[in-house]
This record gives C-alpha cells, sequence and structure tokens, in this order.
C-alpha cells in the first residue's frame, strides 16, 4: 500500500494506493495518526480513488480515524471509493458518520 | 456431488499472507469464469476469514492456517481453518459490529461481510482446539460461453 499526504490549511487529504486490509491497515494508521499530531487538522479526507481492495479493516481503520478526528474538534471525508468498496462502507453504515462523494 | 478440482494450501499465520489467500483462491475460482464482480466479493470473504483465523485464533502468534478450496461446474467451496483458541460464543460473534478486540480498532463486521458476499457460511469451532469457516458460493451462469470457451 503507497501512501502520500497533501496539506492545505487545516485540511489533510491522504491518497491510498493499492489494497487495504489488515495487514496494510497498521502502517495507514500511524502515518495518518503521525500527520494529525503534526498539526491541526480541520477535516480529513480519505482519498480511495486508488484503492483497488477493501475489506473489514478498512472499515475498522475508518472508524478509528473518525473518532480521533472527532476528538480534535475535526470531520472526516471519503473520496472515490470504486462500486466494491462503496458496497462494505454502506454495509458498515460509514455514511452516516461522514460523507462518501 | 463430486468437485471437479480441488487444492488445500497450509500458509503461516502472518498477515502478509491475507493477500496472498485472496490471490491464491482468486486464480483457482477462475478456471469457473466468474464475474470481477465475484471474483471481487469472494476475495473478500476469504480476506475476512483469514484476518480472523490471525488475530482471533491465533491472537496474531505463529500458527498455520489451513485453506481449502473446491470447486463445482457452477459453485465454489472454500474451507479456511486454523487450530487457535476457538469462539466461545459464535451466535455473538456473528452480531454485526460485535468484536472482542475493539482495541485493535476491528470493525466486528467480518463475519457479516462473509454472509453477505458468499451465498453459504458455516462456522465450526471448539474452545482450545480452533475454527474452521465453510463456506459456498455460485457463480453466475448467464455469460456468453461460446466465447469463453475459446480461451
Amino acid at each position: 500500500m503507497v501512501i502520500s499526504t497533501k496539506q492545505e490549511k487545516n485540511v489533510l487529504t491522504v491518497f491510498l494506493k493499492g489494497e487495504l486490509d489488515h495487514h496494510s491497515a497498521s502502517r495507514v494508521k500511524d502515518a495518518i495518526d503521525m500527520e494529525i499530531l503534526k498539526s491541526s487538522v480541520r477535516l480529513l479526507i480519505l482519498d480511495m480513488t486508488d484503492v483497488t481492495f477493501m475489506d473489514s479493516s478498512g472499515i475498522g481503520l475508518i472508524v478509528g480515524r473518525y473518532h480521533r478526528i472527532k476528538s480534535l474538534g475535526g470531520k472526516m471525508q471519503i473520496a472515490n471509493p470504486n462500486a466494491s468498496l462503496l458496497r462494505i462502507l454502506k454495509m458498515s453504515g460509514i455514511e452516516k458518520l461522514m460523507k462518501i462523494s | 456431488m463430486q468437485p471437479i478440482n480441488k487444492m488445500k494450501i497450509q500458509f503461516d499465520s502472518k498477515s502478509a499472507n491475507e493477500a496472498f489467500a485472496r490471490v491464491v483462491v482468486s486464480a483457482f475460482a477462475s478456471q469457473l469464469d466468474p464475474t470481477l464482480e465475484e471474483l471481487a466479493e469472494l476475495k473478500t470473504a476469504v480476506s475476512e476469514a483469514v484476518t480472523n483465523s490471525i488475530i482471533h485464533g491465533y491472537e496474531q502468534m505463529e500458527g498455520i492456517i489451513y485453506m481449502e478450496c473446491r470447486l463445482f461446474p457452477e459453485s465454489i467451496e472454500v474451507i479456511v481453518r486454523d487450530e487457535g483458541v476457538g469462539i466461545e460464543d459464535i451466535e455473538k460473534a456473528r452480531t454485526p459490529t460485535y468484536t472482542s478486540k475493539p482495541e485493535l480498532e476491528r470493525s466486528g463486521m467480518g463475519f457479516s461481510v462473509m454472509e453477505s458476499f458468499m451465498d453459504t457460511l458455516e462456522i465450526q469451532s471448539k474452545v482450545g482446539k480452533g475454527t474452521a469457516i465453510i463456506m459456498t458460493k455460485k457463480f453466475s451462469q448467464q455469460k456468453d460461453r461460446s466465447f469463453s470457451s475459446e480461451r
């Protein structure tokens, strides 16, 4: 999994590329949590354009980051999940917690 | 019913093998010419089962995961088995969003995903002995067979 980030003012966008499973989730978690600590983030956008696979470990990761950012007074959004990712996201009820675009 | 093909592998309970198991199952199932969507569902379910064995069965310690697949003309059966700690309360484990390991940021959606992406799901488990997940998936047969047989 390739992780890259872009910060504009207090909006942090995290671009993920590859397969998001239990194996890759811990690295993604560490990378995001480190960025959140470095500067004040009001909006965390997870860009999933290049995520080709995700299972329920991805849900755990997203919900975990949501609670983290929320506790710091920020919000989270998911961008560009493909159809099969969207199905798992909807199954988990995540769209009630954050915007998926 | 006799399977038309079968295979069996075993691998270490390492998280890197989650992707390995998905690729193996997907490659084996490809003989039945499933749709991309069906393959994605199968891979996701297998990923959930293998992840469960690693995190819950072996509690992230060393162990061996056994995976067996049987192909039938229109379906696949996959068995993912471990010799780990077993599940005390299977009904509770199947409850959507229930997780015994919230500290690991688990969503508790594993069995729900397996259930909804496969056609059947059976859980056999004995505390102290291990767990076996037996799942089957039918593949739609509405594709153009005359084209696929030319490959």
